[in-house]
């Protein structure tokens, strides 16, 4: 049976990485992700885990890699100026194919932006933050119950295509406080690493000629040679042209065939929905008022949540534009996954993003005001 | 055998001939040999440079990672497991340039490993541009006036850091860099050793240093040991390599006292 607990997101994301079987949290504090870093001191070591501060996000970024090359599930947790310098070791875990959950509790930005006041400017940086053609799984959580259920999800994601995850919140996300069923491990569902099997000779961490190839760790019989550069089967370096192609395409691959495995939608109200919001993370609590009090008005809404970003929910997307009259995409950024929706809006209906970069959440009045309009 | 933790399909390095590089990897490999490591248990990571393509001829576990990085990365995986054998490579780019916050702090943390950076006074791998070690005055590809900047004291940075074991090293003397390694591997703790080294590809051709064996009499004309330097004044010490172990002290390695916490706060039920 699980636990009733009242709490913040930034701590249900502790004990999501700990349910998860993660014992290895390497970090630097940055507002308004701190509270990771704090509970994850308290609490991993009395599972027999390990915290560690380190002297920034790219160090944290390296030990995090090597913890979880080393055989440890492994996090950190940090906010845009962190996620900024983590970038170049985060393409690590991406050529290496090393499992690990980077959470970003996104706040204000460029630079150091406002500090304390959420945003969700970091969605495609996220995507592409780290350089070079790669793929990556993100995903949004937008409760205290998202943040201990998601963080599950994203370790098995994480072990299962052998990538490194973003768990993307917020400050909103972050803060919250609510009541949160901290689940027991029968009732969790965790993906564990497969053992290489056969001749420790014959083991080739990069050969995934038979689907991904099982994830050694120093210390086993199976020699681990993890590889930034581009490599062959077992890890050498190799820079043949057939050989990097091949490599960049599987490391895309990987993820974008499974989008659909891996896509995580909600949808609310949606069988007659002819205004849909399409929202994700902290402003989809504002998106779904919005569309309640809409149905209140008799006007036909309904909500797409996003819960995995990347890879995109193609599918869903597709169907909610076909079904609806006029899509609204509320969003603490300018518009950064409008994008993604605008892309697939082949029948040309509008698609009007509802905006706000001043540091405060969108309130559902002004997504309501929206609705409004598009049903007059 | 050496024989058993060389990648023999990946010869002949990489490395011009000349370079320091394969006799510091050789040293290694020796020590390795020697204590019995198994591959399986010891792990080499190493940055990015020309010594950090080290691990391109090992059998053993290894991690290329990026740039400086190394250490951060052994951090990782010596506190994951601290039952492996680590040994972190760096050059004088990756440890105490672009690397230079994670090698203090590294000396700092303590965590149980070995840190072996080579300093051929350069970055050998991007055409020989000048490091944090290049000494004021020298001909380097952006230093082409003479180099304004003093370089690093490495050793002394890292002791003053807090590292348990410092020592320097050269090429020339073999048999002295051997028992350097030596130590640093029984030694419990960040042991930390610097290895001055010929690039005579760069560094040895903008100072007109000569071909290699030339470079390596450089090396030899100046150094002196510790014991020799203990008598001289600064001036006397500038552009001099100073060899022997500089510190060599018992501390508590993080691991050794982070279990402690653990073990008081399970009372020694273990996970
Ligand atoms: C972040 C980053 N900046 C710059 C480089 C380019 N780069 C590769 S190796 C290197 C210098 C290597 O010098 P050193 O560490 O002394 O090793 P050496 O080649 O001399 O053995 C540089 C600047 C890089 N790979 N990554
Ligand atoms: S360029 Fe210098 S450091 Fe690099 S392999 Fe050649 S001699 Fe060695
Ligand atoms: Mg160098």
């Amino acid at each position: 049976m699980g636990e009733f607990r009242f709490m913040q997101g930034n701590e249900a994301m502790t004990e999501g990485a700990i349910a998860a079987g993660a014992r290895f949290y390497a970090g630097y504090p940055i507002t308004p992700s701190s509270e990771v870093a704090e509970t994850s001191s308290i609490r991993l070591p009395q599972v027999g885990g390990l915290y560690v501060q380190m002297e920034d996000e790219i160090g944290s970024m390296a030990a995090l890699i090597g913890a979880s090359a080393a055989g440890k599930k492994a996090y950190t947790a940090t906010s845009g100026p962190g996620l900024s310098l983590m970038a170049e070791n985060l393409g690590v875990a991406v050529m290496g194919e090393i499992p690990c959950v980077l959470i970003d509790v996104q706040r204000s930005g460029p630079s150091t932006g406002l500090a304390t006041k959420p945003a969700q400017g970091d969605v495609l940086q996220a995507r592409w933050g780290t350089h070079g053609d790669h793929s990556i799984i993100v995903l949004s959580p937008s409760s205290v119950q998202d943040c201990f259920d998601l963080m599950v999800t994203a370790f098995n994601y994480s072990e299962k295509y052998r990538t490194p995850v973003i768990f993307l919140s917020d400050e909103i996300i972050g803060h919250l406080r609510e009541q949160v069923i901290l689940k027991s491990p029968e009732e969790l569902d965790i993906f564990e690493r497969p053992e290489p099997t056969g001749d420790p000779k014959d083991y080739r961490p990069y050969d995934h000629s038979n689907g991904l190839a099982p994830l050694s760790h120093f210390g086993s019989p199976y020699i681990f040679k993890v590889n930034g550069s581009m490599h062959d089967e077992w890890g050498r370096p190799c820079a043949r042209p057939d050989n990097a192609d091949r490599i960049i395409r599987h490391l895309s691959e990987k993820i974008e065939a499974h989008a659909e495995e891996i896509a995580i939608t909600r949808r609310y109200n949606m069988d007659d929905a002819e205004i849909v919001l399409i929202c994700y993370g902290g402003a989809a609590r504002s998106a779904l008022s919005a569309m309640k009090k809409a149905r209140e008005e008799g006007i036909k809404a309904g909500v797409l949540q996003i819960v995995t970003l990347w890879p995109v929910p193609d599918q869903e997307i597709r169907e909610a534009i076909a079904q609806a009259k006029t899509v609204i995409v509320p969003e603490l950024n300018l518009g950064q996954y409008i994008g993604e929706v605008e892309k697939r809006n082949e029948k040309n209906i509008p698609v009007i993003g509802v905006n706000r970069i001043d540091g405060q959440p969108i309130v559902p009045a002004q997504i309501l005001a929206e609705v409004e309009e598009a049903a007059k | 055998m050496i024989k058993d933790y060389l990648l023999e399909e990946k010869l002949p390095l990489f490395w011009c001939a000349g370079c320091g590089n394969g006799i510091v990897l050789q040293a290694i490999l020796r020590n390795i040999d020697k204590r019995g490591f198994t591959r399986e248990n010891t792990v080499i990571t190493t940055g990015i440079g020309c010594w950090g393509k080290a691990d391109d001829y090992v059998t053993t576990n290894s991690f290329h990672g990026t740039h400086g990085r190394a250490l951060p990365f052994s951090t990782g995986i010596k506190l994951a497991n601290p039952s492996l054998n680590v040994f972190t490579l760096m050059g004088d780019g990756d440890g105490i340039t672009i690397g230079g916050n994670h090698l203090i702090h590294a000396a700092r943390r303590n965590v149980d490993l070995v840190a072996i950076m080579v300093n051929n006074l350069n970055y050998g791998m991007t055409g020989g541009q000048y490091s944090g070690t290049t000494p004021k005055h020298a001909i380097t590809k952006t230093s082409p006036y003479g180099h304004v900047e003093n370089g690093f004291d490495v050793c002394k940075v890292v002791q003053a850091a807090g590292a348990p074991f410092v020592a320097r090293g050269t090429v020339y003397d073999v048999v002295q860099l051997d028992k350097l390694i030596s130590k640093a591997i029984d030694h419990k703790g960040f042991s930390f050793v610097e290895v001055i080294s010929p690039c005579p590809t760069h560094f040895g051709r903008s100072n007109k240093l000569g071909d290699a064996p030339k470079m390596m009499q450089w090396i030899k004309d100046n150094t002196i040991s510790q014991e020799k330097a203990a008598g001289m004044t600064r001036d006397e010490l500038q552009g001099k390599f100073v060899t022997g172990i500089f510190e060599e002290r018992e501390q508590e390695d993080y691991s050794t006292a982070y279990q402690k916490v653990i073990d008081s706060l399970r009372g020694g039920e273990n996970e």
